[in-house]
């Protein structure tokens, strides 16, 4: 196992370079220019072009790439070109604000998913099976800044009950211990639940079809013929099987769900990760634009490395070295 | 229904009486009688041998006694299971829940997907102990293990924790046998154990059906198409065909003087090796379609010896011998 761990993260920085180099070069191959902002009728071109020199922007692109990425490697992930701050210190706040809104959807997504989907396999072509099956293509169809918007209006203007914005009242800071906790619950609901929602109902007809699977399985009638009440036999023989893909299902909606969040947390305001990769494409801000997409190849590998170890340790039948044991 | 049903155990209660059980399944197409009316019993520590072509209802008679078919489609719509003189088709579902592996177990044709792939074999025998016996976890490990010693399974101590993957067919089989005798049930179903298996195989759990029978003292219900193993085994047969019971005898008599044509034709298409043919005899024609039955005598399609009345109305079942019935007009009024 551990030699497994450490031979697919060797493999994964490979990865990580490639994509970076790629991103870096696509990058700079778009059009735009991070000078862009300093054109202005008072600012002589001069000025422009020995900013741009500072900045090594005037170097061939060859040779910028290899310059960064030999600070990137010593974990230097530069200066930031929009907000003239340390890109590491943009990624320190950023990454756990995205952390809150991502552990809240995934919790919706993998409770909400595996509940509604285990409920509508048990009780197939019943009433609550239909208006779920509904439902969740429903939710799974319309886009998620729609929903988010909708949810804006009901919530907010309409109702009143929910903020619509940011992470926290203004000047909630004061308040502190419960008060500032309930505070900031009451603003993580609705962007959690568009984005948890909507990635749930993908989950929830998956578990019920993966679960419709397992219980026709044969060795569900032998634990309902052991005697086993129904409840064990879909708990305990039926959903430690139909887990097994959503193992998977779980680990590649890691990065997705960190991908919804950029539009989900430009709609609510939210200073993560999303906002803070969106606005420093407009501003052609390189230095960030690598560094969240460095974060994000990451997540995606590690989603991708943890679903495998689940798959390990949830399915005898595998080893982790990927080839299917016994007969 | 019950008439000439004084077999082997006259005097004695039978351990289950099955009368005109039906059973049904709602398709598109319409529904399917996959057993319609079925009527036999069984006496404690007899080997009744359930026999008939695929698709003759012997499965879905089998799970009717567990009430485990599959609702939706199929449903049980009439009849009754009497075990030592209760209704399992009567009794609430938490009741049935205490007869299943406990009074009355099963052991699955398939061995290989029969157990679950993610627990131990181990788990899954201990598991029915637990639940029926009220034991702890390590008294119930203790008693598994024993299971699997007695189905002779090698080193239990250690194949407790193998996976079903790690063990062969017969393997798997013989854990399947553990599982299902280890809370001495009083009646073992056994839907078609060997038919999956290597013709090797095969005898070895025949063999140790014979000798647990033996040992436990249990009643079986044995499911097959294979002649040879009911003869190795059964002491009276059941013949079904088309959902319903064709013919029923003591095994000798059965194979010595069968009173139905479709019984005839079954023991006839049995290659003999003491006779060498040039071809094996077959019954022509298929199964009915359960959906689209003939009128009057299921068989009367295929049947050599069939009549103008077959086809008009359904035969019932006529007394041949003692312990011998048959549903075939030839027999009408051929009874002691």
């Amino acid at each position: 196992m551990l030699a497994f761990v450490c031979k697919r993260l060797l493999q994964s920085l490979l990865l990580v370079v490639i994509v970076l180099t790629v991103t870096f070069f696509l990058l700079h191959l778009a059009p735009g220019d991070p000078m862009a902002r300093y054109f202005h009728p008072e600012i002589a071109p001069e000025t422009i072009e020995l900013i741009r020199e500072r900045l090594g922007l005037d170097r061939p692109v060859v040779e910028q790439y290899f310059k960064w990425m030999g600070s990137f490697i010593r974990g230097d992930f530069g200066m930031s070109l929009q907000y003239n701050r340390p890109v590491r210190s943009l990624l320190a706040e950023a990454i756990p604000n995205t952390l809150r809104l991502t552990v809240a959807a995934l919790i919706l997504h993998i409770v909400l998913g595996i509940l509604l989907g285990v409920i509508s396999a048990v009780k197939r072509y019943s009433p609550f099976d239909r208006v779920n099956t509904v439902t969740a293509l429903f939710v799974y169809s319309i886009p998620s800044f729609w929903l988010a918007l909708m949810m804006i209006m009901i919530f907010s203007l309409k109702l009143g009950l929910l903020p619509s914005s940011h992470m926290q009242s203004i000047g909630a800071g004061e308040l502190g211990g419960w008060a500032l906790a309930l505070d900031r619950l009451r603003h993580l609901v609705l962007p959690a639940f568009v984005l948890g929602v909507a990635s749930a109902a993908g989950m929830a007809r998956y578990m019920r079809g993966s679960m419709l699977d397992v219980l026709r399985e044969d060795y569900i009638q032998t634990a309902r013929a052991k005697g086993l009440p129904e409840g064990k036999v879909v708990l305990k023989h039926a959903l430690k099987n139909a887990a097994i893909p959503i193992v998977t299902l779980i680990g590649l909606s890691l990065p997705f769900l960190l991908g919804g969040a950029v539009v989900t947390e430009k709609i609510f305001s939210w200073p993560g990760m999303g906002r803070l990769t969106v606005d420093a494409i407009y501003a052609r801000d390189y230095p960030v634009v690598l560094a969240t997409n460095f974060v994000v190849a990451v997540i995606v590998i590690l989603g991708n490395l943890l679903a495998d170890i689940g798959y390990a340790l949830l399915d005898p039948r595998i080893t982790v070295t990927g080839r299917k044991g016994g007969r | 229904m019950m008439e000439g049903n004084d077999g082997i155990g006259e005097g004695m209660a039978p351990l289950l009486e099955i009368d005109g059980l039906k059973t049904v399944f709602y398709t598109d197409e319409g529904v399917a009688r996959a057993v319609d009316g079925v009527s036999f019993s069984i006496n404690p520590g007899e080997t009744i041998g359930l026999v008939g072509e695929s698709g003759c209802g012997k499965s879905v008679t089998a799970l009717s006694i567990m009430r485990l078919v599959p609702d939706p489609p199929g449903r049980i719509e009439g009849g009754s299971v009497l075990l030592d003189g209760r209704d399992l088709l009567a009794i609430s579902e938490k009741e049935m829940r205490k007869v299943r592996g406990n009074e009355i177990s099963i052991v699955f044709q398939e061995p290989l997907t029969s157990l679950n792939p993610v627990f131990t074999c181990g788990e899954q025998v201990r598991e029915a102990i637990g639940l029926h016996q009220k034991l702890g976890r390590r008294e119930s490990k203790e008693q598994a293990i024993e299971m699997l010693r007695l189905v002779r399974i090698p080193d239990p101590e250690k194949r407790y924790g193998n996976y079903p993957h790690q063990m062969s067919g017969g393997m798997r089989q013989r854990v399947m046998i553990a599982m299902a005798l280890s809370c001495q049930p009083k009646l073992l179903i056994a839907d078609e154990p060997s038919t999956a298996l290597d013709v090797s195989v095969q005898a070895q759990i025949i063999e140790l059906l014979l000798e647990l029978r033996e040992q436990l003292g249990m009643a079986v219900l044995l499911i097959t198409h294979d002649l040879a193993v009911v003869a190795q085994m059964a002491e009276r047969v059941v013949v079904m065909y088309a959902g319903v019971v064709v013919e029923e005898a003591p095994l000798g008599r059965l194979f010595a003087h069968p009173a139905h044509p479709y019984t005839d034709g079954l023991l006839a298409s049995i290659p003999k090796v003491d006779a060498p043919v040039e071809r094996l005899s077959a019954i022509p024609g298929t199964v009915p379609d359960p959906l689209r039955l003939p009128p009057g005598c299921r068989f009367s399609d295929r049947c050599p010896k069939r009549m103008d009345k077959c086809s008009v109305t359904e035969p019932g079942m006529f007394a041949v011998a003692e312990g011998h019935r048959s549903r075939c007009y030839l027999c009408e009024g051929s009874g002691p």
